[in-house]
């Protein structure tokens, strides 16, 4: 794959980060959204940013892209302070929404020429470049049709072709999957995929877990407005739950006697009303007893989801 | 903010058909009516025949129909359902200029109805004088202040029953007592100054004195009450858009 989506990274010999994020506070009225976050994203990164929702993750994104203003806090993109610069700097920032807002009235083109110029890029190499995105995100053939006629897969890949029409420094990808169906989601994946060995620095947001761990190279867990965890993915699961997973399913009274037999073992039990989960961190032989004489057992490898269930609850975020 | 008016052009360019019919229909539907219809019972003021003196304010109005339906409910739908603002607000362009580029979006609007109507005038026997070619700039002012207005509507509005008040409120109120259908100059003292404070009553007197070329005093107030005005709506549109998008 051509490599002219995404500027170069720059070799610099201080690699300054890209995104530097510092007690970045948001209350709407009195209600706190955003509780002292403190980030950095540095170069060929691609950061994941998860939380239930309601934890602040969209807004974090919208304070860096200037559409909300911070109640406190500093934030500097590309070793700029935001506020008085924003300008400058979103003119290097490639955005796909979590709202898709294309332009309906506007054909499939016509959306990213739009765009373009919003960028004051050259209609003539704005064409070039829409004509390669539409390419590259399989839209080659739809170039003349209208939004509407449009699948849920194909408008969000024209949102992420639209998010690299200025050839962005910082890709920001709010749920860039949201609400789409598992083939479509494989062929996003796989094309940012590309981007991020390529060195595209990214910061993304997703509820999909899988989503997160096949392209962020590093993830930030928020909760309520806070960072509760953060660092590589495979070696948190590692750390933080284990290496591999069994669910027990039985009557509670029998999970608590498995639980007890259990106590000696380096394991982290969490149980539901008949449902124990054992986060294994080494075997010993009682796993081994239960994983093969139980008849209700799966036993899977310690995932992400995991990870987060651990740190946010299994309880639901509604309020 | 020239950006914000070419996309917003390059939509329009697509529904141009039902956009102008739609725009110009009540300005035509007027100037037949009460020119000809009611017209033909009145006798001449100030020196004109009622259709030649209805005709110049009902090219105003066409102006400010335009520019404030384009402002509210077509702002607003770009604002709201499409995310269009929004979308525009991650690139560079900023709410400034975004709230500009609509305000002379909605003016360019409002001046290609005047245009027309003024076009449609030799039909109805009204023919405008040369000074007509200065009219053309005061009725884009005029635009730019029912766009502005029209903005400040829609960075205030929840919701499109929202602009029903500012049709049947402000935009019809204006159309009727702005001076297009009777003389000023006839009211008594108090009525004369109401009319004055209406933003409208000061381009239909300009548009009727260049209309007929009949250059009269008090041009200058006009002038500056509608420069004036415009200047500050634009600037309230502005600010209120900046407090509606940026949270």
């Amino acid at each position: 794959m051509s490599g002219w989506f995404m500027n170069e990274a720059k070799s610099t010999k201080t690699t300054r980060p890209i995104v530097e994020v510092s007690g970045l506070t948001k209350h709407f009225g009195d209600r706190p959204v955003v509780k002292g976050l403190d980030f950095s994203i540095f170069p060929g990164e691609s950061v994941g940013l998860l939380g239930p929702n309601g934890a602040g993750k969209t807004t974090t994104i919208r304070m860096l892209l200037g559409l909300v203003r911070p109640t406190d806090g500093h934030i500097k993109v590309f070793d700029i302070p935001l506020s008085g610069h924003l300008r400058r700097i979103k003119q290097r920032i490639g955005v796909s929404p979590q709202m898709d807002n294309l332009d309906p009235d506007l054909s499939v083109l016509e959306n990213l020429l739009t765009y373009a110029s919003y960028f004051g890029i050259k209609r003539s190499s704005a064409r070039d470049r829409a004509e390669s995105l539409l390419g590259f995100f399989a839209l080659g053939n739809r170039s003349g049709e209208i939004i509407e006629h449009l699948s849920g897969g194909q408008r969000r890949r024209l949102l992420l072709a639209r998010a690299l029409i200025n050839s962005p420094d910082l890709l920001i990808l709010d749920e860039p999957t949201v609400g789409l169906d598992p083939q479509a989601r494989h062929l996003i994946w796989e094309r940012l995929g590309a981007l991020r060995r390529h060195g595209t620095t990214m910061l993304l947001t997703s509820h999909y877990m899988e989503e997160v761990s096949s392209l962020a190279t590093r993830v930030i867990i928020v909760d309520q407005g806070r960072i509760i965890a953060s660092g590589k993915p495979a070696s948190m699961v590692r750390q933080m739950v284990g290496i591999e997973v069994l669910e027990v399913s039985d009557r509670s009274d029998e999970l608590k006697r498995l639980a007890t037999g259990l106590r000696s073992c380096d394991v982290e039990l969490d149980m539901t009303k008949n449902r124990l989960f054992i986060y294994v961190k080494k075997w010993c032989p009682e796993l081994e007893a239960i994983a093969l004489s139980h008849r209700q057992v799966i036993k899977r490898p310690a995932s992400l989801e995991d990870l987060f269930l651990k740190l946010t609850g299994r309880t639901l975020r509604e309020d | 903010m020239f950006r914000v008016w070419m996309r917003n052009f390059r939509v329009w360019q697509k529904h141009i058909q039902a956009s102008l019919i739609g725009n110009l229909g009540q300005p035509f539907l007027f100037l037949l009516a009460m020119g000809y219809g009611l017209g033909r019972q009145i006798p001449t003021i100030e020196g004109l025949t009622y259709l030649q003196f209805i005709a110049p304010g009902l090219v105003a109005s066409a102006v400010m129909y335009s520019a404030a339906f384009e402002a509210t409910y077509g702002a607003y739908t770009r604002l709201s359902t499409q995310g269009t603002f929004e979308a525009i607000l991650m690139t560079p362009v900023s709410v400034e200029s975004l709230t500009m580029g609509e305000i002379l979006w909605g003016a360019t609007k409002g001046l290609i109805s005047g245009l027309i109507m003024l076009a449609a005038l030799p039909l109805f026997d009204v023919i405008p004088s040369y000074w007509t070619a200065l009219l053309i700039p005061i009725l884009f002012l005029e635009g730019m202040f029912f766009a502005a207005l029209g903005l400040v509507m829609t960075a205030t509005a929840t919701n499109y029953e929202f602009f029903n008040y500012f049709t049947s409120l402000i935009i019809t109120p204006l159309f009727l007592f702005s001076g297009i259908f009777f003389s000023i100059d006839t009211l008594n003292l108090k009525a004369r100054i109401a009319v004055g404070t209406l933003p409208l009553t000061h381009v239909v007197s300009l548009a009727r004195m260049l209309c007929y070329g009949k250059i009269g005093g008090q041009w200058q107030l006009h002038m500056i009450i509608t420069v004036v005005t415009c200047g500050i709506c634009c600037w309230i549109a502005v600010v209120l858009m900046r407090r509606r998008l940026i949270q």
